[in-house]
């Protein structure tokens, strides 16, 4: 295993919408190399959150370190390119072909290609040949892996994910997050992840942080949140899988 | 005149054609794009600065170069010709250039322009990486779009000094030539499907190449004819002989021009200028040399309502032109081209005069051209004689003489020197009380050429040259022969050294 990736704190940090919304007053500290899942309803700030990390959005008070580095000392750009950012639209560039989206974050930092997109091509699991496909030729599923592949270019320690998996199918979805998780490991990322999805939160991270209406409710181990800490809140949201479970578990007898 | 006559005036007005559209639609891409980028991003100012270019495009485009004439004036800039035409032209692209820049971009996946934020992308990396080729195919259409109206457009510049295919459409329709409207039209569509087609294959290979810095390339093709029309309109500098929109005055020109080509000058002409433009283009420096009539330039130009003796106003008028103006009138070329009222000859019998027909006028209906009920003339001559006419109506020059023909119209408002007097038979019904101003047709020399004593001596021979009876025959030959004007012109000259 590389080095852990790096820790990631937040202090105070507030983000308010003239229509309401966004966070408040939010502390939180991710420690280096940790696989952390924000989970919430919709509205309830984890995406405004997550975004804040790497300056999509600023926040209106509050700071924000990268292993004890403000952000704000870092330029905006600068800071996007070492931060691998992944999301559930993918956004490939529709007139580029994978070689050239994977390698634009190599090309906007003017960084050498060389040999990059056939490593990260098997980094992601996806043949050779895929390179000169264009985006469109490509299942929902092959998209999201190059998106991850465009994401891991210029080798980031710190991987941001809003919904990565949330437009697949479940068997896709199921098989790269697998996939991503091992590759977490292996690499040695800090990964912070926005999701909606409980089942996928428990199955995937480290830490569970739930978010509700703009605070954080609950920090926990996914072992912890099954045996019933983190509160009201997060243990409406854990309720949903265990049910299913259960029901499915009874239909089968 | 003949397809090949009509051929041979099209090169030239097609290079300067060339150049405007050209320069009209570098300068709106120049505006619009950035504006367009611009817009995209900041809602409001969006909406703004699209509703300015919607109001524009209202605006009829003949009444826009207009409305440049006076803004440039004020200014005190160059008001005719080549800026007034590419400033209405290049406010004409903006629109579908502009809308079609924020519409490309606007259509553009979020999802996409996240990503590009979200791996780092500097604003101006983004436009030229990701929303460029996004957009390329909705921008090249409102290019395209812009391109066809542009070559429209500027026909119409001719209005305002600008040499185009305008310039023989323009005097086609007036001398009823249908062969040199028929080539003006046909040249400037010819134009635009061909400038289509090169931004569609461009368009296409925007496309396929997926490389956003092909525009240079396209910009370099749009430019290449652009700059031939440029060494061709740079020689040496030239003689401007102004007209305005009807055939005596294109007879007139030719005329002048002749004589000044006979003496060593290249010359060049600025016909189809409105009557309100062409004395201060004289004035101004953008013409050199034409002919005017006293009565218009004691009206228009000197505002004068008071009816004098033909001398006396020759005379006032040659003094306010010198001293105002630095215009030298060096007098008259012959002959007169006055309002006159006229009838049919057997319609008219015992009326003669204008006084003979205020008791059966009540009967009558009074057709005239599309300014004479604004002018004083018919407000003197309807107060001096008393007319009340059964009715009124406006005719462009052409249909009122037909008007006259099939009855439509009893009187109509002619000009003396108008040659379908005499072919038609018609009868000049006089003016015993003398309300009527004199018409005489001033030769006027600008400021920018008074010096020039070879000029001056070139052009004298024309001062009494041309009898009313030969501007009527010379007219005849272009309206209703079909002869050219330079034909008539030609004519004109012989007759002019055979009376001497």
């Amino acid at each position: 295993m590389s080095a852990a990736g790096p820790a990631v704190t937040l202090e105070n940090v507030c983000k308010r919408y003239q229509g309401g919304g966004g966070i408040s007053d939010i502390s939180l500290t991710i420690e280096g190399g940790a696989f952390v899942a924000l989970v919430g309803a919709s509205g309830s700030g984890k995406s405004t959150l997550l975004k804040t990390i790497n300056r999509l959005i600023e926040p209106d008070s509050g700071q924000l370190t990268i292993d004890d580095i403000s952000v704000k000392n870092v330029g905006q750009y600068a800071l996007r390119r070492m931060i691998g950012y992944v999301i559930q639209g993918v956004g490939l560039f529709p007139h580029l072909d994978v070689a050239a989206n994977i390698a634009m974050p190599l090309t906007i930092a003017g960084d050498a290609v060389g040999r990059r997109v056939e490593v990260l091509l098997d980094l992601v699991d996806l043949p050779q040949t895929f390179a000169s496909r264009m985006p469109d030729t490509l299942s929902g599923g092959q998209q999201q892996r190059v998106g991850f592949a465009r994401a891991l270019a210029r080798q980031p320690r710190l991987m941001l994910m809003d919904e990565p998996f949330g437009a697949l199918d479940p068997l896709t979805r199921d098989a790269l997050g697998k996939s991503y998780r091992a590759l977490h490991d292996r690499i040695g990322l800090t990964s912070i992840l926005v999701t909606h999805d409980m089942a996928e939160a428990l199955l995937l991270a480290d830490r569970v942080v739930v978010l509700h209406g703009g605070q954080v409710v609950a920090i926990e181990s996914p072992v912890a949140l099954l045996k019933g800490a983190g509160g009201p809140v997060a243990q409406a949201m854990v309720a949903v899988p265990r049910d299913q479970a259960t029901q499915l578990a009874g239909m089968a007898q | 005149m003949s397809w090949t006559d009509a051929f041979e005036r099209v090169p030239a007005l097609l290079a300067s054609h060339i150049l405007l559209a050209a320069s009209a639609m570098l300068v709106g891409l120049i505006v619009s794009l950035p504006l367009g980028v611009f817009a995209a991003r900041h809602v409001r100012f969006g909406r703004l600065v699209l509703g300015f270019a919607s109001v524009v495009q209202t605006i009829p485009s003949l009444a826009l170069l207009a409305l440049f004439y006076p803004l440039l004036l004020a200014l005190g800039t160059q008001a005719l010709g080549f800026l007034p035409s590419l400033l209405a032209l290049s406010l004409y692209a903006l629109l579908p250039i502009l809308r079609n820049t924020v519409d490309g971009l606007n259509a553009i996946d979020p999802a996409i322009a996240e990503a590009a934020d979200g791996i780092g992308m500097t604003p101006w990396q983004k436009l030229e990486l990701v929303e460029g080729p996004l957009a390329i195919t909705a921008v090249m259409g409102g290019v395209r779009t812009a391109a066809v109206w542009t070559i429209g457009g500027a026909t119409l510049s001719t209005t305002v000094g600008q040499p185009s295919l305008g310039d023989i459409i323009f005097s086609g329709l007036q001398t009823q030539n249908w062969v040199l409207v028929l080539t003006g039209c046909m040249t400037s569509a010819a134009l635009a499907l061909v400038v289509d087609a090169m931004l569609a294959s461009a368009q296409h290979g925007l496309q396929n190449r997926r490389r956003w810095r092909w525009i240079v390339p396209l910009a370099v093709a749009t430019m290449v004819p652009a700059g031939i029309a440029i060494s061709q309109s740079t020689r040496a500098p030239m003689i401007t002989i102004g007209a305005k929109n009807f055939s005596e005055q294109y007879i007139l020109a030719r005329l002048i021009g002749g004589r000044l080509e006979a003496a060593g000058y290249d010359v060049r002409y600025k016909e189809n200028l409105g009557s309100a433009v062409v004395f201060s283009a004289l004035s101004g420096g953008d013409v050199d040399v034409y002919v005017d009539y006293a009565g218009t330039l004691w009206a228009n130009e000197m505002k004068r309502r008071d009816v004098v003796s033909r001398d006396v106003i020759n005379r006032t008028i040659a003094d306010w032109a010198s001293t105002r103006h630095g215009v030298i009138s060096l007098g008259s070329i012959g002959f007169e081209n006055a309002y006159a009222l006229v009838m049919r000859g057997d319609r008219a019998r015992g009326i003669k005069t204008l006084a003979d027909l205020k008791s059966v006028a009540p009967d009558l209906t009074l057709g005239s051209d599309l300014e004479f009920f604004d002018r004083p003339e018919w407000k003197s001559i309807r107060e001096a004689y008393d007319l009340r006419f059964a009715k009124t109506r406006a005719f462009s020059p052409t249909f009122m003489y037909n008007a006259l023909k099939s009855g439509d119209a009893d009187v109509i408002s002619a000009f003396s020197s108008d040659g379908r007097i005499a072919a038609d038979k018609l009868v000049i019904l006089g003016d015993p009380k003398g309300v009527v101003l004199g018409y005489d047709a001033l030769l006027l020399v600008g400021p920018t050429v008074t010096h020039d004593r070879r000029l001056v001596k070139a052009l004298q021979p024309l001062i009494g040259a041309v009898s009313v009876s030969n501007m009527q025959r010379a007219n005849l030959m272009v309206d209703v022969e079909k002869q050219s004007p330079g034909d008539a012109a030609r004519w004109l000259e012989r007759e002019a050294v055979r009376n001497k």
